[in-house]
Protein backbone atom coordinates (compact mmCIF):
# COMPACT_ATOMS: atom_id res chain seq x y z
CA UNK A 1 0.00 0.00 0.00
CA UNK A 2 1.31 3.20 -1.03
CA UNK A 3 1.65 5.99 1.94
CA UNK A 4 -0.05 8.63 -0.16
CA UNK A 5 -3.17 7.69 -2.55
CA UNK A 6 -2.12 9.83 -5.79
CA UNK A 7 -5.43 9.62 -6.84
CA UNK A 8 -6.28 11.78 -3.73
CA UNK A 9 -3.25 13.53 -3.81
CA UNK A 10 -4.21 14.63 -6.98
CA UNK A 11 -7.69 15.68 -6.64
CA UNK A 12 -6.45 17.89 -3.72
CA UNK A 13 -4.14 19.36 -5.98
CA UNK A 14 -6.98 20.16 -8.10
CA UNK A 15 -8.73 21.72 -5.92
CA UNK A 16 -6.61 23.84 -3.99
CA UNK A 17 -4.72 24.75 -7.06
CA UNK A 18 -1.54 24.16 -7.43
CA UNK A 19 -0.78 27.71 -5.78
CA UNK A 20 -1.17 26.51 -2.71
CA UNK A 21 -0.67 22.88 -2.02
CA UNK A 22 2.58 23.78 -0.72
CA UNK A 23 0.43 25.66 1.93
CA UNK A 24 -1.37 23.03 2.78
CA UNK A 25 1.19 20.18 2.93
CA UNK A 26 3.46 22.99 5.33
CA UNK A 27 0.02 23.33 7.51
CA UNK A 28 -0.20 19.64 8.15
CA UNK A 29 3.23 18.89 7.80
CA UNK A 30 3.87 21.77 11.08
CA UNK A 31 0.32 20.57 12.82
CA UNK A 32 -0.18 17.32 12.79
CA UNK A 33 2.95 16.71 14.95
CA UNK A 34 1.20 18.39 18.03
CA UNK A 35 -1.67 16.79 17.60
CA UNK A 36 0.48 13.31 18.00
CA UNK A 37 1.57 14.77 21.02
CA UNK A 38 -1.72 15.88 22.28
CA UNK A 39 -2.62 12.03 21.69
CA UNK A 40 0.49 11.23 23.59
CA UNK A 41 -0.26 13.72 26.86
CA UNK A 42 -3.83 12.49 26.99
CA UNK A 43 -2.83 8.89 26.96
CA UNK A 44 -0.68 9.79 29.94
CA UNK A 45 -3.23 12.27 31.56
CA UNK A 46 -6.02 9.70 31.04
CA UNK A 47 -7.95 12.33 29.42
CA UNK A 48 -10.53 10.29 26.54
CA UNK A 49 -11.92 13.24 25.06
CA UNK A 50 -8.56 15.36 24.46
CA UNK A 51 -7.16 11.94 22.88
CA UNK A 52 -10.29 11.27 20.70
CA UNK A 53 -10.42 15.03 19.15
CA UNK A 54 -7.07 14.94 18.32
CA UNK A 55 -7.09 11.97 16.68
CA UNK A 56 -10.06 12.84 14.96
CA UNK A 57 -8.11 15.99 13.70
CA UNK A 58 -5.39 13.73 12.27
CA UNK A 59 -7.96 11.13 11.13
CA UNK A 60 -9.58 13.69 8.94
CA UNK A 61 -6.39 15.49 7.71
CA UNK A 62 -4.49 12.17 6.74
CA UNK A 63 -7.62 11.34 4.41
CA UNK A 64 -7.35 14.76 3.02
CA UNK A 65 -3.94 14.15 1.95
CA UNK A 66 -4.45 10.57 0.71
CA UNK A 67 -2.55 9.17 3.40
CA UNK A 68 -4.79 6.18 4.11
CA UNK A 69 -2.59 3.96 6.36
CA UNK A 70 -1.90 6.91 8.69
CA UNK A 71 -6.05 8.09 8.25
CA UNK A 72 -6.99 4.26 9.42
CA UNK A 73 -4.83 4.11 12.72
CA UNK A 74 -6.10 7.11 13.52
CA UNK A 75 -9.46 6.08 12.88
CA UNK A 76 -9.37 2.97 14.90
CA UNK A 77 -7.46 5.10 18.05
CA UNK A 78 -10.81 7.69 17.95
CA UNK A 79 -12.92 5.10 17.62
CA UNK A 80 -11.46 2.89 20.66
CA UNK A 81 -10.97 6.26 22.49
CA UNK A 82 -15.04 6.93 22.17
CA UNK A 83 -15.86 3.86 23.52
CA UNK A 84 -14.19 5.11 26.29
CA UNK A 85 -11.08 2.51 25.72
CA UNK A 86 -7.38 4.18 26.38
CA UNK A 87 -5.81 0.53 26.39
CA UNK A 88 -4.09 0.75 22.74
CA UNK A 89 -1.39 -1.04 23.18
CA UNK A 90 1.70 -0.22 20.93
CA UNK A 91 -0.75 1.62 18.68
CA UNK A 92 0.47 4.98 19.23
CA UNK A 93 3.88 3.82 18.19
CA UNK A 94 2.86 2.75 14.99
CA UNK A 95 0.87 5.78 13.86
CA UNK A 96 3.82 7.92 15.12
CA UNK A 97 5.97 5.83 12.76
CA UNK A 98 3.63 6.01 9.76
CA UNK A 99 3.02 9.67 9.89
CA UNK A 100 7.00 9.74 9.57
CA UNK A 101 6.60 7.86 6.38
CA UNK A 102 4.15 9.69 5.22
CA UNK A 103 5.45 13.16 6.40
CA UNK A 104 8.89 12.53 4.16
CA UNK A 105 6.77 11.32 0.78
CA UNK A 106 4.30 14.39 1.02
CA UNK A 107 7.64 16.62 1.54
CA UNK A 108 8.69 15.26 -1.49
CA UNK A 109 5.41 16.13 -3.21
CA UNK A 110 5.95 19.70 -2.67
CA UNK A 111 6.18 21.50 -5.90
CA UNK B 1 -31.49 43.16 -8.21
CA UNK B 2 -27.99 41.74 -6.64
CA UNK B 3 -26.67 38.92 -8.44
CA UNK B 4 -26.47 35.69 -6.81
CA UNK B 5 -23.08 35.32 -7.09
CA UNK B 6 -22.25 38.39 -5.44
CA UNK B 7 -19.53 38.20 -2.97
CA UNK B 8 -20.01 38.00 0.72
CA UNK B 9 -18.06 38.15 4.11
CA UNK B 10 -17.55 34.93 5.52
CA UNK B 11 -15.81 32.95 9.04
CA UNK B 12 -14.75 29.96 8.78
CA UNK B 13 -14.76 27.89 11.97
CA UNK B 14 -12.11 25.57 12.33
CA UNK B 15 -9.62 24.09 14.74
CA UNK B 16 -7.89 22.06 12.33
CA UNK B 17 -5.05 24.32 10.57
CA UNK B 18 -5.03 22.71 6.83
CA UNK B 19 -9.09 22.90 7.17
CA UNK B 20 -9.49 26.29 7.73
CA UNK B 21 -6.70 26.59 4.65
CA UNK B 22 -8.30 24.58 2.32
CA UNK B 23 -11.87 26.73 3.01
CA UNK B 24 -10.50 29.80 3.51
CA UNK B 25 -8.51 29.60 0.40
CA UNK B 26 -11.48 27.87 -1.81
CA UNK B 27 -13.93 30.54 -0.79
CA UNK B 28 -11.24 33.51 -1.23
CA UNK B 29 -10.97 31.93 -4.76
CA UNK B 30 -14.56 32.23 -5.89
CA UNK B 31 -14.22 35.78 -5.03
CA UNK B 32 -15.49 36.22 -1.07
CA UNK B 33 -13.60 37.47 2.16
CA UNK B 34 -12.89 35.38 4.32
CA UNK B 35 -11.62 35.77 8.32
CA UNK B 36 -10.86 32.43 9.89
CA UNK B 37 -11.31 31.66 14.08
CA UNK B 38 -9.75 28.74 15.41
CA UNK B 39 -12.13 27.49 18.28
CA UNK B 40 -15.79 28.70 18.89
CA UNK B 41 -15.01 31.36 21.44
CA UNK B 42 -12.94 33.10 18.94
CA UNK B 43 -15.72 32.48 16.33
CA UNK B 44 -18.43 34.77 18.71
CA UNK B 45 -16.03 37.01 19.69
CA UNK B 46 -15.58 37.86 15.79
CA UNK B 47 -19.13 37.48 14.74
CA UNK B 48 -20.10 40.35 17.55
CA UNK B 49 -17.47 42.73 16.03
CA UNK B 50 -17.96 42.34 12.68
CA UNK B 51 -20.42 41.86 10.03
CA UNK B 52 -20.75 38.25 8.32
CA UNK B 53 -23.17 36.96 6.12
CA UNK B 54 -22.37 33.46 6.41
CA UNK B 55 -20.08 30.95 8.97
CA UNK B 56 -18.86 27.92 8.10
CA UNK B 57 -18.78 26.23 11.41
CA UNK B 58 -16.38 23.02 12.03
CA UNK B 59 -18.45 20.88 14.76
CA UNK B 60 -15.49 18.90 16.56
CA UNK B 61 -13.49 21.84 18.07
CA UNK B 62 -12.08 22.31 22.05
CA UNK B 63 -12.76 25.64 23.93
CA UNK B 64 -16.62 25.89 22.34
CA UNK B 65 -17.81 23.11 19.80
CA UNK B 66 -19.87 23.81 17.06
CA UNK B 67 -23.19 23.00 18.69
CA UNK B 68 -22.37 25.67 21.22
CA UNK B 69 -21.55 27.78 19.21
CA UNK B 70 -24.91 27.31 16.96
CA UNK B 71 -26.71 27.05 19.96
CA UNK B 72 -25.34 30.66 21.15
CA UNK B 73 -25.89 32.29 17.79
CA UNK B 74 -29.36 31.11 17.72
CA UNK B 75 -30.44 32.83 20.90
CA UNK B 76 -29.00 35.64 20.36
CA UNK B 77 -31.21 38.02 18.46
CA UNK B 78 -27.72 39.83 16.88
CA UNK B 79 -26.71 36.29 15.43
CA UNK B 80 -29.39 34.32 14.57
CA UNK B 81 -29.94 35.47 11.12
CA UNK B 82 -26.71 34.37 10.12
CA UNK B 83 -26.50 31.60 8.10
CA UNK B 84 -24.67 28.79 9.58
CA UNK B 85 -23.44 25.85 7.52
CA UNK B 86 -21.61 23.45 9.63
CA UNK B 87 -18.56 21.32 8.15
CA UNK B 88 -17.86 17.78 9.19
CA UNK B 89 -16.47 14.66 8.31
CA UNK B 90 -18.40 11.55 6.40
CA UNK B 91 -18.79 9.82 9.92
CA UNK B 92 -20.23 12.99 11.89
CA UNK B 93 -23.67 12.60 10.13
CA UNK B 94 -25.57 11.97 13.23
CA UNK B 95 -24.34 15.46 14.51
CA UNK B 96 -24.63 17.05 11.34
CA UNK B 97 -28.68 16.00 11.23
CA UNK B 98 -28.42 17.16 15.00
CA UNK B 99 -27.36 20.79 13.56
CA UNK B 100 -29.64 21.30 11.22
CA UNK B 101 -32.68 20.25 13.13
CA UNK B 102 -31.74 22.76 15.45
CA UNK B 103 -31.49 25.54 12.59
CA UNK B 104 -28.01 25.58 11.25
CA UNK B 105 -28.66 26.27 7.45
CA UNK B 106 -27.14 23.46 5.74
CA UNK B 107 -23.93 21.10 5.68
CA UNK B 108 -20.60 20.04 4.28
CA UNK B 109 -19.05 17.09 4.54
CA UNK B 110 -14.93 17.98 4.72
CA UNK B 111 -12.65 17.95 2.63
CA UNK B 112 -15.42 19.76 0.83
CA UNK B 113 -15.55 19.31 -2.91
CA UNK B 114 -15.20 23.06 -4.34
CA UNK B 115 -18.16 22.51 -6.84
CA UNK B 116 -20.85 22.06 -4.05
CA UNK B 117 -18.81 24.95 -1.74
CA UNK B 118 -19.86 27.14 -4.49
CA UNK B 119 -23.26 26.23 -4.44
CA UNK B 120 -24.08 25.54 -0.98
CA UNK B 121 -22.41 28.92 -0.15
CA UNK B 122 -24.17 30.77 -2.92
CA UNK B 123 -27.41 29.28 -1.97
CA UNK B 124 -26.78 30.41 1.91
CA UNK B 125 -25.92 34.16 0.77
CA UNK B 126 -28.27 34.43 -2.16
CA UNK B 127 -31.07 33.16 0.91
CA UNK B 128 -29.90 35.55 3.72
CA UNK B 129 -30.00 38.16 0.92
CA UNK B 130 -34.02 38.13 0.39
CA UNK B 131 -34.34 37.94 3.65
CA UNK B 132 -32.32 41.28 4.31
CA UNK B 133 -34.08 42.91 1.67
CA UNK B 134 -37.47 41.73 3.26
CA UNK B 135 -36.54 42.75 6.62
CA UNK B 136 -35.39 46.29 4.59
CA UNK B 137 -38.93 46.70 3.22
CA UNK B 138 -40.49 45.85 6.09
CA UNK B 139 -38.59 48.17 8.81
CA UNK B 140 -39.65 50.68 6.02
CA UNK B 141 -43.08 50.06 7.09
CA UNK B 142 -43.57 48.86 10.23
CA UNK B 143 -41.63 48.97 13.73
CA UNK B 144 -38.92 46.44 14.55
CA UNK B 145 -41.22 44.01 16.23
CA UNK B 146 -43.24 43.96 13.39
CA UNK B 147 -41.06 43.06 11.08
CA UNK B 148 -39.77 40.34 13.58
CA UNK B 149 -43.01 38.94 14.08
CA UNK B 150 -43.91 38.90 10.17
CA UNK B 151 -40.65 37.24 9.43
CA UNK B 152 -41.18 34.75 12.60
CA UNK B 153 -44.45 34.02 11.76
CA UNK B 154 -43.31 33.36 8.50
CA UNK B 155 -46.01 34.77 7.03
CA UNK B 156 -48.94 32.35 7.35
CA UNK B 157 -51.61 33.42 5.79
CA UNK B 158 -54.37 32.98 8.25
CA UNK B 159 -57.07 35.38 9.08
CA UNK B 160 -58.41 36.55 12.14
CA UNK B 161 -60.91 39.06 13.74
CA UNK B 162 -58.26 41.97 16.02
CA UNK B 163 -59.54 45.05 17.72
CA UNK B 164 -57.90 48.08 15.70
CA UNK B 165 -57.61 51.62 14.34
CA UNK B 166 -57.84 51.78 11.13
CA UNK B 167 -56.06 55.45 9.50
CA UNK B 168 -56.41 56.83 5.69
CA UNK B 169 -54.15 59.74 4.67
CA UNK B 170 -54.40 61.71 1.23
CA UNK B 171 -53.01 64.73 0.02
CA UNK B 172 -55.78 66.98 -0.59
CA UNK B 173 -55.89 67.84 -4.32
CA UNK B 174 -52.43 66.19 -5.04
CA UNK B 175 -53.57 65.52 -9.00
CA UNK B 176 -53.33 68.99 -9.56
CA UNK B 177 -50.34 69.54 -7.72
CA UNK B 178 -48.30 66.86 -10.18
CA UNK B 179 -49.57 68.73 -12.96
CA UNK B 180 -48.54 72.04 -12.07
CA UNK B 181 -44.66 70.61 -11.36
CA UNK B 182 -42.22 68.32 -12.88
CA UNK B 183 -42.57 64.75 -12.53
CA UNK B 184 -39.64 64.29 -10.76
CA UNK B 185 -40.26 66.82 -8.26
CA UNK B 186 -43.56 65.65 -8.02
CA UNK B 187 -42.10 62.17 -7.02
CA UNK B 188 -39.54 63.99 -4.67
CA UNK B 189 -42.41 65.76 -2.99
CA UNK B 190 -44.16 62.66 -2.37
CA UNK B 191 -41.36 60.32 -1.31
CA UNK B 192 -40.18 63.42 1.00
CA UNK B 193 -43.21 63.23 2.44
CA UNK B 194 -44.02 59.48 3.01
CA UNK B 195 -40.12 59.25 4.96
CA UNK B 196 -41.89 61.58 7.58
CA UNK B 197 -45.62 60.07 7.57
CA UNK B 198 -44.21 56.91 8.03
CA UNK B 199 -41.80 57.86 10.89
CA UNK B 200 -45.32 59.45 12.78
CA UNK B 201 -46.81 55.71 11.86
CA UNK B 202 -43.82 53.76 12.71
CA UNK B 203 -43.05 55.82 15.83
CA UNK B 204 -46.53 55.00 17.09
CA UNK B 205 -46.76 51.37 16.46
CA UNK B 206 -48.66 51.76 13.48
CA UNK B 207 -47.87 49.49 10.33
CA UNK B 208 -48.42 51.19 7.10
CA UNK B 209 -49.69 48.90 4.94
CA UNK B 210 -51.04 50.19 2.05
CA UNK B 211 -49.99 52.64 -0.37
CA UNK B 212 -51.17 54.17 -3.20
CA UNK B 213 -50.57 56.85 -5.51
CA UNK B 214 -50.91 59.90 -2.63
CA UNK B 215 -52.60 57.86 -0.15
CA UNK B 216 -51.83 55.53 2.19
CA UNK B 217 -53.72 52.70 4.97
CA UNK B 218 -52.31 52.33 8.43
CA UNK B 219 -53.01 50.04 11.10
CA UNK B 220 -52.74 50.18 14.51
CA UNK B 221 -53.33 47.43 16.86
CA UNK B 222 -52.34 44.31 14.33
CA UNK B 223 -50.48 42.35 14.05
CA UNK B 224 -48.83 43.15 16.83
CA UNK B 225 -51.45 43.71 20.13
CA UNK B 226 -52.01 46.92 21.42
CA UNK B 227 -54.46 47.69 23.89
CA UNK B 228 -53.87 51.60 23.05
CA UNK B 229 -54.24 51.69 19.50
CA UNK B 230 -56.74 54.00 19.69
CA UNK B 231 -54.60 56.86 21.54
CA UNK B 232 -51.73 55.79 18.94
CA UNK B 233 -53.52 56.14 16.03
CA UNK B 234 -54.65 59.96 17.30
CA UNK B 235 -51.03 60.49 18.22
CA UNK B 236 -49.68 59.44 15.02
CA UNK B 237 -52.49 61.78 13.38
CA UNK B 238 -51.43 64.45 15.49
CA UNK B 239 -47.23 63.82 14.74
CA UNK B 240 -48.46 63.38 11.36
CA UNK B 241 -49.75 67.01 11.12
CA UNK B 242 -47.02 68.94 13.46
CA UNK B 243 -44.50 66.80 11.25
CA UNK B 244 -46.20 68.52 7.83
CA UNK B 245 -45.93 72.29 9.03
CA UNK B 246 -42.05 71.43 9.08
CA UNK B 247 -42.25 70.06 5.82
CA UNK B 248 -44.30 72.58 4.60
CA UNK B 249 -41.84 75.37 5.90
CA UNK B 250 -38.75 73.46 3.83
CA UNK B 251 -40.85 73.34 0.91
CA UNK B 252 -41.58 77.04 1.13
CA UNK B 253 -37.89 77.84 1.77
CA UNK B 254 -37.16 76.19 -1.22
CA UNK B 255 -40.30 77.60 -3.42
CA UNK B 256 -41.60 74.72 -3.75
CA UNK B 257 -45.54 74.17 -3.70
CA UNK B 258 -46.86 73.19 -0.21
CA UNK B 259 -49.35 70.33 0.69
CA UNK B 260 -52.28 70.00 3.16
CA UNK B 261 -53.53 66.16 3.93
CA UNK B 262 -56.83 64.93 5.40
CA UNK B 263 -56.34 61.76 8.24
CA UNK B 264 -59.65 59.59 9.02
CA UNK B 265 -59.70 56.96 11.63
CA UNK B 266 -61.89 55.14 12.79
CA UNK B 267 -61.80 51.73 15.55
CA UNK B 268 -63.22 48.51 15.68
CA UNK B 269 -63.15 44.77 14.92
CA UNK B 270 -61.85 44.15 11.27
CA UNK B 271 -60.65 40.70 9.47
CA UNK B 272 -56.48 41.25 9.69
CA UNK B 273 -54.53 38.56 7.81
CA UNK B 274 -52.24 38.27 4.63
CA UNK B 275 -53.66 38.29 1.46
CA UNK B 276 -51.88 37.42 -1.46
CA UNK B 277 -49.90 34.60 -2.56
CA UNK B 278 -46.65 32.77 -1.01
CA UNK B 279 -44.44 34.82 -2.61
CA UNK B 280 -46.61 38.35 -3.16
CA UNK B 281 -48.51 38.86 -0.05
CA UNK B 282 -49.39 41.80 2.28
CA UNK B 283 -50.80 42.11 5.47
CA UNK B 284 -53.87 43.98 5.59
CA UNK B 285 -57.39 44.39 7.06
CA UNK B 286 -60.80 44.41 5.71
CA UNK B 287 -64.05 44.79 7.16
CA UNK B 288 -66.44 47.46 7.95
CA UNK B 289 -64.39 49.76 10.47
CA UNK B 290 -61.96 49.89 7.46
CA UNK B 291 -64.47 51.47 5.09
CA UNK B 292 -65.72 54.02 7.48
CA UNK B 293 -62.11 55.18 7.84
CA UNK B 294 -61.43 55.47 4.15
CA UNK B 295 -65.52 57.19 4.13
CA UNK B 296 -64.38 59.49 7.02
CA UNK B 297 -60.97 60.72 5.70
CA UNK B 298 -62.96 61.75 2.15
CA UNK B 299 -64.76 64.07 4.57
CA UNK B 300 -62.15 65.55 5.81
CA UNK B 301 -62.60 67.48 2.95
CA UNK B 302 -65.72 68.52 2.80
CA UNK B 303 -65.51 69.01 7.03
CA UNK B 304 -62.30 71.58 6.46
CA UNK B 305 -60.50 69.73 9.33
CA UNK B 306 -57.10 67.69 8.70
CA UNK B 307 -57.90 64.53 11.21
CA UNK B 308 -60.90 63.08 11.42
CA UNK B 309 -62.38 60.41 13.78
CA UNK B 310 -65.41 58.27 14.52
CA UNK B 311 -66.97 57.58 18.10
CA UNK B 312 -64.85 54.21 18.94
CA UNK B 313 -61.53 55.97 18.55
CA UNK B 314 -62.62 58.77 20.71
CA UNK B 315 -63.55 57.01 23.52
CA UNK B 316 -60.05 55.53 23.56
CA UNK B 317 -58.65 58.58 23.94
CA UNK B 318 -57.20 60.21 26.66
CA UNK B 319 -58.70 63.58 28.46
CA UNK B 320 -55.44 65.76 27.30
CA UNK B 321 -56.46 64.89 23.53
CA UNK B 322 -59.18 67.44 22.33
CA UNK B 323 -61.62 66.40 20.30
CA UNK B 324 -64.71 68.47 18.58
CA UNK B 325 -68.44 67.05 17.73
CA UNK B 326 -68.99 67.32 14.50
CA UNK B 327 -72.33 65.45 14.94
CA UNK B 328 -73.40 62.51 13.05
CA UNK B 329 -72.97 61.94 9.32
CA UNK B 330 -74.58 59.57 6.99
CA UNK B 331 -72.52 58.19 4.54
CA UNK B 332 -73.42 57.12 1.20
CA UNK B 333 -73.91 53.24 1.72
CA UNK B 334 -74.14 52.70 4.95
CA UNK B 335 -76.77 52.03 7.30
CA UNK B 336 -76.52 53.88 10.47
CA UNK B 337 -75.34 57.81 10.69
CA UNK B 338 -71.27 57.57 12.51
CA UNK B 339 -70.59 60.70 15.06
CA UNK B 340 -67.65 62.14 13.95
CA UNK B 341 -65.18 64.31 16.05
CA UNK B 342 -62.49 66.45 14.92
CA UNK B 343 -58.99 66.12 16.63
CA UNK B 344 -57.47 69.75 17.51
CA UNK B 345 -53.53 69.01 17.68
Amino acid sequence: MPLIDQQIFNELKQISGADFINELIDAFLDDAPNMIQNMQIALDTKDVESFRRNAHSLKSNANTFGATELGLLAKELEFMAKENNLDIGNRLEVLKKAFEKASEELKGMRI
Amino acid sequence: MRSAHEPGHLLVVDDNKVNRILLSRGLEQQGHKVDTAENGKQALEKLRVDSFDLVLLDIEMPEMNGYQVLETCLQDPELRDIPIIMTSSLDEIDSVVKCVELGAEDYLNKPVNPILLRARVNASLEKKRLRDEQRKLFRTFATKEVADELLRTGFSLGGEYVNASVMFADIRSFTSIGEKQEPADTIELLNNYFALMFEAIVNNNGTVNQLEGDGFMAIFGAPIRHDGHREHAVRAALEMTELLKVFNAEQAAQKKVQIKIGIGIASGRVIAGYTGTQHRATYTCVGDTVNTAARIEKYTKEAHKAVLIDRHTKEGLPNNIEVESLGSILFQGKQLPIHIFAVNG
